[in-house]
C-alpha cells in the first residue's frame, strides 16, 4: 500500500516542482527575480489571516468543480462543460434567492445550493443522455453547452435579476448569504464563508461514494473497463447519465455556493467563468482523488490569490502563475515524458554497468 | 556452393532466428525455408509465435538473433517499407485498410504515383490496378469506399496492396477465417494462381481441409518453436489433425461416469447475428443436461463466441430459444441471466472477466455487488467483501500477497482463479467456460479442469468451449462439434477419437463420416 | 435602410465575423483529418492574435499599408510554433489530446497577457493598432451590377481568401499525396504504418497546419475586429471554430459553409434590428443558435463515423 501511495503522489509532485521551475526559468529568461515572485506568491496567499480567508475562498469552488470533473472522469467522460454547470449553478441559487428573498435564511440557503445542484445537473445531464444514447462526443457538447450558458446566463441577468441597465443583479438579502461576521473577523475582514466547509464535507461524501457505495463501484467499474462492466449485467446508459449528471450537480452546487458565499448577486460575463477550467486543472493533479482535489484546491488557490500580491511587491505580472498552473497541468497529462526519463537513466544505468 | 544453391531456390530462409521480449523468447531458434512457387502453411495455437515470425518477415520486428535470407540473401529488415522493397507483403488478418478510401485510394497509399508537385495521378494506377485484377481473377469496384463492399472484396483489396508493389513473397495470416465458404474457394482459386505466376505464399492457419487444398509443405510451430515440417500431399487430413492437435503434456482429469439428469439448458434453432448483421450461428440446437460437461469444440471463429454471448444476454439472438432452469432467458439482460442461474467464465479473461486495476476481493464481487451480503442500502460491505475474498483466495488457492492487492498485478492463471472463484461459488445452474485454460501453465491448466468436473458432479451442468481438442476430450462427457454456425453433430467423448473431431472441426458432419465408415463396413 | 443596405451590411459582417473562423476551423480540419482532436484551437489564436498585434504595433511605421498582413504571417507563423507543444505532448509523450488542448487553452491567455505587460510596461492590454485590416472593394469584381454591391463592395478581402482557402484545403486533402497519406493516419494508423507511411511525421505536420491557420485566424480578430490584444480578444472563437469544423462534418468547404453560417448568426444579432419579423428578436437567439446547433446536428445528423476513425488515438509504433 505504501509502495502505491508515494507511485500515486509522485508524478503530481514531479509536475508542480517542473511547473514552478520553469516559471522561474521564464522570469529568469525575462530579467524577473523568480524568488522574490515566489515569496510575494507565498505571503500573498498565506502571509496573513485576511489573505488566508481568501485563499480559502478561492478554494471552496475549485474544490466542487474538481470533484465534478473527477465523477465524469472515473467513469471514462470528459466534462469540459464545468464552467457552464458552474455558471447555470450561480445563476440559479441567485434567481432562487431574489425570487422569494422573505423565507427564513436556512430554507433560502438551502434552496439556493439545490436550486444551483439541479440547474448543474440538468446542465451536463443533457450531455450524459446524449452520450448514453446517441453516442455524441461529451467533449463537444459540454464545450457548447458553456457558451450556451454564458449567453443565457448574461441575458436573464440582464433582463430579469438587474436592476435598471446594471451589468449584475441585485444583491441578495443578508440572512441568504454564506459569510458570517465570525468568519469575517477571524479572517480581517476577508470574504471567507461557510462554503469552504460545505465543499469539505462534499468532499468527504464523494470520496465516500466513490469508494463505498455500489454506485461509486458501478461508475469506476465503467470508467475502467465497460466491456466487464456489461459482462456483470451493469446498465452502462444508466451509469455514464448519473455520472454526468452528479458531476454537473457538483459543478453547480460550486456555482451556487460562490454565487451566495462569494458574489452575492451575479453578473453579466465577458466569458466563460475560469473556475470551471481550474477545476479540471485541480482534478486532473490530483489524479481524480476528493481528497487530492481538496489539496490541489488549496495550492491552485494559493496560486491565483498569492499571484495578486505579485505586482504589488515585483515588478513581475502576475500571469505568472496561469503559466505556472499550465504547465503543471502540461506536465501531469504528458506524465509519460517522466517513464521515458527514468527509463532511459536506468537503461544508461545498466550500460555503464556492464562496461 | 551446394547450400547456396539452396538458398536461391528457397523464396525465404530463417536461421536460427530468435526473437524475444525482455525475458520470453515468442521465437526460439527458427530455422525454416520457404522455396520459391509454392503455398507453405504454417500451422500452430494461439500464441504459438506465428504472428512474431510474420512480422520479423514483413520488417515490423527485429530479430533478437540469427539471419534472415530473401532470395538467397542475407537481409536486414528495419521497417515494412525495406520487406516491401524485397518484394514481402502481408495479408493481416485484420485487414489494415482504410474504410473511409475508396478502393484505389487504398491500393496506393504509400506507393501513390504523382504528378508533379505531389499531385496524385489516380489514373495512372488504375490501369496497372486493373491488369492486375483482371489477371489474377481479383475481381473489385475501385472507385468504392472500403466500408461498403464485402469482407471478401476488402480482402482482395488486400492482395492488390501487395501485388500493386511487385510483391513475389504473400504472407496470408489466418485469410478465411472472416471468409463465407464460396469466397474461400475462390481465395484459394486465387493463391493457386499466384503460386503459378512464380509467387510464394506462406499460409497462416489452423483449417486443416485448406492446408490440404492448397498448401505444398505445412511447418508446426509450438511455443515459439518449430515441431516439424511435412509434404502435404504425402499426409492425409488425420495425420495433420494429429499435428495441429500435439502431443502436448497429456494429463487426464480424474473423474467419474456422469450421471446426466434433466437438461439444464435447452438451445432450440438458435441463430444469432454479428453487428455487420453476418449470420454466426445456424439454426443451432442442443441440450445440456445436469451433472455432465458438453464440450464444444471447433476451430476459433466458427460461431462459438457469439453463442456463449447470446445465452449471456450479451449479443440478441436473431431467431430460437434459450431455456435455462426450465426459464425461457431468450434476450433477457446480463443480469436476469445470471440470476437465472448462470455462471460465465468469458472467453478474453481481461477484457470481459475482469477490472485489472480493481482489486482482488472487488473483482470477486463484480457479479454480486449490489445486493446482500456484499452491500446494504447501497453501501459496499467492504468488511465482509474482504473477508469473503480471503476465504475463496484460500479455497481456490489463488496466489496473491493480499484480497486488496490489483488484479492486474496476479499471475495469468491467479486472474483466471479469481473468476472461477467467483462464477463457481455461486454454484449456477449452468457455468460457461470460454477457453478456460488458453494461455496458462500446466499446473493451471489442470486445477480448471478439476473445478468443472466438480462443478459437474455436483449435479450442475457445464458448457465448455474449447479450441484445444486436448481439453475437449479431456474434461467433456459428450462433444459438440460447430462449424461455420452450424451443428456437426454430437458425439460421446468416450467413443470418438481426434480423428473423427478433427474432420467434423473441418467441415464434415458426423452422419456423412458414419456413412462413409459404413461403406467402408458394407464392402 | 432599404433592402440593398441591409443586404449589403449583412454579407459584409458575415464575412468579417467569419474570417477568423474559416481560417481556424480549416486549422481544426488538418489537424483532426490527421488523428490529433484539436480543443486548443482557442489558444492558437490567442497566441496569433496577440502575437500580430505586437508585430502591428512594433513595425506600422516600417511596412505602412503593408503591415496588417504581415502581421497575419506573423500571427501564422507563432500559432504554428506554439502548436508544437501540442504535437510534442499529442505525438511523443502520448498526452491525452483533449488535457494537452486544454493546456494551450490555459497557457495561451496567461503568456499573452503576461508578455503584454512585460512589453508595454504593465498594461494589461495593447494600445490599438495603427494599421488595421479594412473593409475594400474587390477590382473588377466590385463593379459588376448588383452582385457586384453586395458581395464585393465594402469587404474584408481575408475573408474571400480564407473562402478560395478551403477549396484550396479540399484540394490538397483530397487530391493530392500528402493529404491522401495525412488522411490516411487520421483513419487508420496502423494501416499507414505498414505501408511505410511515417504516422509521427505525418501527424506533426497536421497540427503544425492547424497552428498556422489557427494563428492567422486569431490575427485577423485583432486586426479587423478588436485592433488590440487583451483577454477578451479571443472570447471564444476557437470553439465555435471547433463547432464548425464539427458542423462542416471534418471538411474543409463544410466547414468554411458552417463558418460563414455562424457569422452570419453573428451578423445578424447586429444588423437584425433592423431587419422586419426578427428585429424583436432578442440577441441571445443569434448568440446561442451556433452553439446549440451545433449539438442539434452533431446529436442527430452526424453518425460516429464522420469524424476521422482514429481521431484522439495515440499512435505507438511497437518494435
Amino acid at each position: 500500500m505504501s509502495k502505491n501511495w508515494k507511485s500515486r503522489l509522485s508524478i503530481p509532485l514531479i509536475s508542480i516542482l517542473a511547473g514552478f521551475v520553469l516559471g522561474a526559468i521564464i522570469m529568469l529568461c525575462l530579467g524577473y527575480d523568480p524568488i522574490m515572485t515566489y515569496e510575494a506568491l507565498f505571503t500573498g496567499a498565506w502571509g496573513d489571516p485576511n489573505s488566508i480567508g481568501e485563499t480559502l475562498r478561492q478554494a471552496t469552488p475549485l474544490i466542487l468543480t474538481g470533484l465534478g470533473f473527477s465523477v465524469a472522469t472515473s467513469a471514462g467522460f470528459f466534462n469540459i462543460g464545468g464552467a457552464g454547470q458552474y455558471l447555470v449553478g450561480w445563476l440559479s441559487s441567485i434567481w432562487f434567492v431574489l425570487s422569494f428573498p422573505s423565507l427564513p435564511g436556512v430554507v433560502l440557503i438551502t434552496g439556493a445550493i439545490a436550486a444551483g445542484a439541479i440547474a448543474g445537473g440538468i446542465w451536463s445531464g443533457i450531455a450524459g443522455v446524449l452520450r448514453a444514447y446517441l453516442k455524441t462526443n461529451e467533449v463537444i457538447t459540454t464545450i457548447m453547452l458553456n457558451y450556451i450558458a454564458l449567453y443565457l446566463s448574461n441575458w436573464i441577468v440582464k433582463s430579469f435579476l438587474a436592476n435598471g441597465d446594471a451589468d449584475y443583479s441585485k444583491s441578495i438579502p443578508q440572512s441568504a448569504s454564506l459569510r458570517s461576521p465570525f468568519l469575517m473577523e477571524l479572517t480581517n475582514n476577508s470574504t471567507f464563508h461557510y462554503g469552504l466547509f460545505i465543499a469539505i464535507v462534499i468532499a468527504i461524501i464523494m470520496a465516500f461514494v466513490m469508494k463505498k457505495t455500489t454506485v461509486g463501484y458501478e461508475i469506476r467499474s465503467i470508467g475502467l473497463n465497460s466491456d466487464a462492466s456489461k459482462y456483470a449485467g451493469m446498465s452502462t446508459k444508466k451509469v455514464i447519465i448519473l455520472a454526468m449528471t452528479l458531476s454537473g450537480l457538483l459543478a453547480g452546487i460550486g456555482g451556487a455556493v460562490d454565487g451566495i458565499g462569494n458574489y452575492q448577486n451575479i453578473l453579466v460575463l465577458a466569458s466563460t467563468p475560469s473556475v470551471g477550467f481550474d477545476g479540471l486543472a485541480v482534478a486532473l493533479l490530483a489524479y481524480g482523488n476528493p481528497i487530492g482535489i481538496v489539496f490541489a484546491s488549496l495550492l491552485f488557490a494559493s496560486l491565483k490569490i498569492g499571484g495578486l500580491n505579485i505586482p504589488v511587491v515585483s515588478n513581475t505580472p502576475s500571469e505568472i502563475v496561469d503559466i505556472v498552473i499550465a504547465l503543471i497541468i502540461f506536465f501531469v497529462g504528458a506524465s509519460y515524458l517522466f517513464e521515458y526519463i527514468s527509463k532511459k537513466m536506468k537503461t544508461n544505468k545498466s550500460k555503464g554497468g556492464k562496461a | 556452393m551446394q547450400s547456396n544453391f539452396d538458398q536461391a531456390s528457397c523464396a525465404i530462409e530463417l536461421k536460427h532466428m530468435t526473437k524475444a521480449f525482455g525475458d520470453f523468447k515468442a521465437n526460439n531458434d527458427i530455422n525454416l525455408k520457404i522455396k520459391k512457387g509454392q503455398i507453405h502453411a504454417l500451422l500452430g495455437e494461439n500464441g504459438a509465435g506465428k504472428s512474431t515470425m510474420m512480422n520479423v518477415l514483413s520488417g515490423l520486428y527485429q530479430p533478437t538473433s540469427g539471419d534472415v535470407f530473401v532470395n538467397g540473401e542475407k537481409v536486414a529488415m528495419t521497417s515494412s517499407k525495406d520487406a516491401n522493397n524485397l518484394g514481402i507483403g502481408m495479408v493481416h488478418q485484420h485487414f489494415m485498410l482504410v474504410d473511409d478510401f475508396t478502393v484505389i485510394e487504398n491500393i496506393v497509399l504509400g506507393a501513390e504515383p504523382t504528378k508533379a508537385a505531389g499531385i496524385l495521378n489516380l489514373k495512372q494506377a488504375r490501369q496497372k490496378i486493373m491488369d492486375l485484377s483482371e489477371k489474377y481473377h481479383l475481381e473489385i469496384d475501385p472507385d468504392a469506399k472500403v466500408r461498403d463492399i464485402s469482407v471478401g472484396m476488402q480482402q482482395r483489396v488486400e492482395i492488390l496492396k501487395l501485388l500493386y508493389r511487385d510483391a513475389n513473397i504473400l504472407i496470408f495470416d489466418e485469410p478465411t477465417a472472416v471468409l463465407t465458404p464460396s469466397e474461400i474457394t475462390e481465395l484459394m482459386a486465387i493463391m493457386k494462381e499466384m503460386v503459378q505466376e512464380g509467387k510464394s505464399i506462406i499460409l497462416i492457419t489452423h483449417k486443416l481441409d485448406e492446408i490440404k487444398e492448397v498448401a505444398d509443405e505445412c511447418t508446426v510451430i509450438r511455443r515459439g518453436q518449430i515441431i516439424g515440417s511435412v509434404l502435404v500431399k504425402n499426409s492425409s487430413e488425420q495425420q495433420l489433425a494429429d499435428m495441429m492437435v500435439g502431443r502436448e503434456v497429456s494429463f487426464k482429469t480424474d473423474k467419474t461416469k456422469s450421471k446426466p439428469g434433466e437438461a439444464v439448458l435447452k438451445i432450440e434453432n438458435l441463430s444469432v447475428k454479428d453487428s455487420q448483421k453476418v449470420e454466426r450461428v445456424k439454426n443451432l440446437s442442443f441440450n445440456v443436461r445436469a451433472g455432465e460437461v458438453l464440450g464444444i469444440a471447433g476451430v476459433d471463429g466458427n460461431g462459438q463466441s457469439e453463442l456463449v454471448q447470446a445465452i449471456s444476454g450479451l449479443e440478441k439472438s436473431s431467431s430460437g430459444s434459450i431455456t435455462l432452469d426450465n426459464q425461457n432467458i431468450t434476450n433477457l439482460k446480463v443480469r436476469k441471466v445470471t440470476e437465472a442461474g448462470l455462471g460465465h467464465i468469458p472467453e478474453d479473461r481481461q477484457r470481459f472477466g475482469l477490472i485489472l486495476p480493481m482489486t482482488v476481493s472487488e473483482n470477486i464481487a463484480l457479479q454480486s455487488y449490489y445486493c446482500k451480503p456484499d452491500s446494504a442500502h447501497g453501501v459496499l460491505k467492504y468488511n465482509y467483501m474482504n473477508e469473503h475474498a480471503r476465504h475463496l483466495i484460500e479455497q481456490f488457492d489463488i496466489r496473491t500477497s493480499s484480497e486488496k492487492s490489483e488484479t492486474g498485478a496476479l499471475s495469468g492463471g491467479n486472474q483466471q482463479k479469481v473468476i472461477i472463484a467467483r462464477e463457481v461459488e455461486r454454484n449456477p445452474k449452468l457455468l460457461i467456460a470460454a477457453n478456460p485454460t488458453r494461455g496458462l501453465d500446466v499446473g493451471a491448466i489442470e486445477y480448471i479442469h478439476k473445478r468443472l468436473v466438480d462443478q459437474r458432479d455436483k449435479g450442475n451442468g457445464v458448457l465448455l468451449v474449447s479450441f484445444s481438442l486436448d481439453e475437449i476430450l479431456n474434461v467433456s462427457d459428450r462433444i459438440l462439434v460447430m462449424h461455420n454456425g452450424e451443428n456437426m453433430g454430437i458425439v460421446e467423448a468416450s467413443r470418438t477419437s481426434e480423428q473423427e473431431l478433427g474432420l467434423m472441426m473441418a467441415g464434415t458432419p458426423l452422419d456423412k463420416i458414419k456413412k462413409s465408415k459404413r461403406k467402408v463396413a458394407d464392402k | 435602410m432599404n433592402t440593398m443596405t441591409i443586404l449589403m451590411t449583412i454579407v459584409s459582417t458575415t464575412l468579417i465575423y467569419a474570417s477568423p473562423l474559416i481560417f481556424t476551423s480549416l486549422g481544426g480540419t488538418f489537424s483532426e483529418r490527421g488523428g490529433i482532436v484539436n480543443v486548443g484551437l482557442e489558444g492558437i489564436m490567442v497566441i496569433g492574435a496577440f502575437a500580430s498585434t505586437v508585430f502591428s504595433i512594433s513595425f506600422n511605421e516600417t511596412f505602412g499599408a503593408a503591415t496588417p498582413w504581415l502581421a497575419l504571417i506573423v500571427g501564422g507563423i507563432c500559432g504554428l510554433l506554439f502548436s508544437i507543444v501540442h504535437a510534442v505532448a499529442t505525438v511523443n509523450l502520448r498526452a491525452n489530446h483533449i488535457i494537452s488542448g486544454t493546456v494551450l487553452n490555459m497557457l495561451a491567455p496567461a503568456a499573452a497577457v503576461f508578455l503584454t505587460k512585460v512589453i508595454y510596461d504593465g498594461k494589461g492590454q495593447t494600445p490599438i493598432i495603427q494599421q488595421n485590416m479594412s473593409t475594400t472593394d474587390i477590382p473588377l469584381l466590385s463593379k459588376i451590377p448588383v452582385i457586384g454591391d453586395i458581395f464585393f463592395s465594402n469587404t474584408l478581402v481575408i475573408g474571400w481568401i480564407g473562402i478560395l482557402l478551403a477549396f484550396a484545403s479540399w484540394w490538397v486533402l483530397y487530391k493530392t499525396r500528402f493529404g491522401l497519406r495525412l488522411r490516411s493516419v487520421g483513419e487508420n494508423p496502423e494501416a499507414a504504418d505498414t505501408l511505410g507511411i511515417s504516422v509521427y511525421k505525418m501527424r506533426y505536420s497536421a497540427v503544425l497546419i492547424s497552428g498556422m491557420l489557427g494563428g492567422i485566424g486569431g490575427a485577423i480578430m485583432s486586426q479587423a475586429i478588436t485592433l488590440n490584444y487583451n483577454v477578451s480578444t479571443i472570447a471564444g472563437q476557437g470553439f465555435m471554430a471547433l463547432a464548425a469544423m464539427i458542423f462542416g462534418k471534418w471538411n474543409p468547404i463544410g466547414a468554411m459553409f458552417a463558418a460563414l453560417f455562424f457569422g452570419f448568426a453573428q451578423s445578424l444579432s447586429i444588423v437584425g434590428a433592423y431587419i422586419p419579423i426578427i428585429s424583436g428578436w432578442n440577441d441571445v437567439v443569434f448568440k446561442v443558435a451556433p452553439y446549440l446547433i451545433t449539438i442539434v446536428v452533431l446529436a442527430f445528423f452526424i453518425g460516429k463515423s464522420t469524424a476521422p476513425k482514429a481521431d484522439g488515438e495515440t499512435f505507438i509504433k511497437s518494435k
